[in-house]
């Protein structure tokens, strides 16, 4: 992957890190945490994110705080799409999403059920 | 060392910008205002877009517009020269709007009856995706010189939005753009979309769009309330 293709989508990351350390410090100060060790995402395969970016950011932002040095460990969660003529469900991948049929029916009209989930499922902490 | 203990967090990262585009939608919605979102590609034809809309309802609907921009004011110029209220938000380097942006603007403009509020938002087909303006509606524009491979590249982006705008139709016949290709790829995404082929240059197709828009704020201020 080039270079100037990561600068350029890392854009949305700021403010999608920006959230996470805040619930993360929340949690971590009800909780009397001392280090916050590694922090587990769900995010959906639709969502164009770039783990790496996110990690710098976390990095960056978290500096001083209890989260500070945190892993984040992102689980891709798959794209879901429903069939507008036979109501079937079926997971497709980002590359072939406009061009994906149906596996009941064979129509490509699916309609976007899940896969742009932003999740903050559980952390690990001292 | 201590031992590594977990805690349960199960929250939604986006929880805060939902929640104010909630609030954002709600609002505009107890006063019949139509917030509509409109996004795309640097250079696809937003603003023209927005002065053909401006040139089409004007007289017959009250309308707004809220720029959005990373650091210029010549888009609202441009529509401030109409006469109608517009306001830029420049986002500073963000490269889009979210929902406590768009309420900002919303404030910032003096007037509160409209009928209907646009929101151009920033160039780019991955970023405004992503976030809830808090928009009754989602229209975007893909213009024929940028491909019609467009939805394999952006599938979030064409999967959520009401209306496309296919603009610069009047490039077809210099272009290899295959109209009905991009028709199938994006209604695989998005079967409810309306596909509506523009020119802002020509004027083609802008009736079927203003047709569009002013179904679409008479039917908003007439819906039951919640």
């Amino acid at each position: 992957m080039s270079t100037w293709q990561g600068t350029t989508k890392a854009m949305h990351e700021l403010p999608i890190t920006e959230s996470i350390l805040k619930i993360v410090l929340t949690h971590a100060a009800k909780n009397d945490v001392r280090q916050v060790v590694n922090i587990h995402l769900r995010v959906g395969k639709l969502s164009d994110l770039e783990d790496e970016w996110i990690q710098r950011y976390f990095d960056y932002l978290s500096k001083g705080t209890v989260a500070q040095g945190a892993v984040l460990k992102i689980e891709r969660t798959p794209i879901m799409l429903q069939c507008n003529s036979c109501a079937a469900s079926y997971p497709v991948e980002l590359a072939e999403m406009g061009d994906a049929a149906c596996p009941a029916c064979g129509q490509k009209d699916g309609k976007l059920i899940s896969g742009r989930e932003y999740y903050i499922e559980n952390m690990e902490v001292r | 060392m201590e031992d590594v203990r977990l805690i349960e967090v199960k929250e939604e990262i986006l929880a805060d910008n939902n929640q104010v585009a909630a609030g954002v939608r709600k609002k505009l919605g107890v006063s019949n205002t139509l917030l509509l979102n409109l996004m795309s590609s640097p250079g696809s034809g937003k603003t023209s877009l927005i002065l053909k809309t401006i040139e089409g309802l004007k007289g017959s609907v009250r309308l707004g517009v809220i720029e959005a921009d990373i650091d210029s004011t010549v888009d609202a110029a441009k529509v401030a020269a109409t006469g109608i209220p517009a306001i830029q938000l420049r986002t500073g380097g963000f490269c889009h709007l979210d929902a406590t942006m768009v309420t900002q603007g919303l404030d910032a403009l003096v007037a509160k009856d409209f009928d209907l509020i646009i929101i151009e938002n920033v160039g780019n087909l991955v970023c405004p995706a992503e976030f809830d303006t808090g928009a009754h509606k989602n229209v975007m524009i893909l213009s024929v010189p940028e491909g019609d491979d467009k939805p394999l590249k952006y599938p979030l982006m064409f999967s959520l939005c009401d209306v496309l705008l296919v603009n610069k139709i009047d490039y077809m016949p210099l272009s290899d753009f295959n109209m009905d290709a991009l028709r199938e790829r994006v209604l695989a995404l998005n079967p409810d979309i309306r596909m509506i082929e523009v020119s802002c240059k020509t004027g083609a197709g802008i009736g079927e769009w203003i047709a569009w828009l002013k179904n679409e704020v008479d039917a908003f201020s007439v819906r039951p309330k919640e």
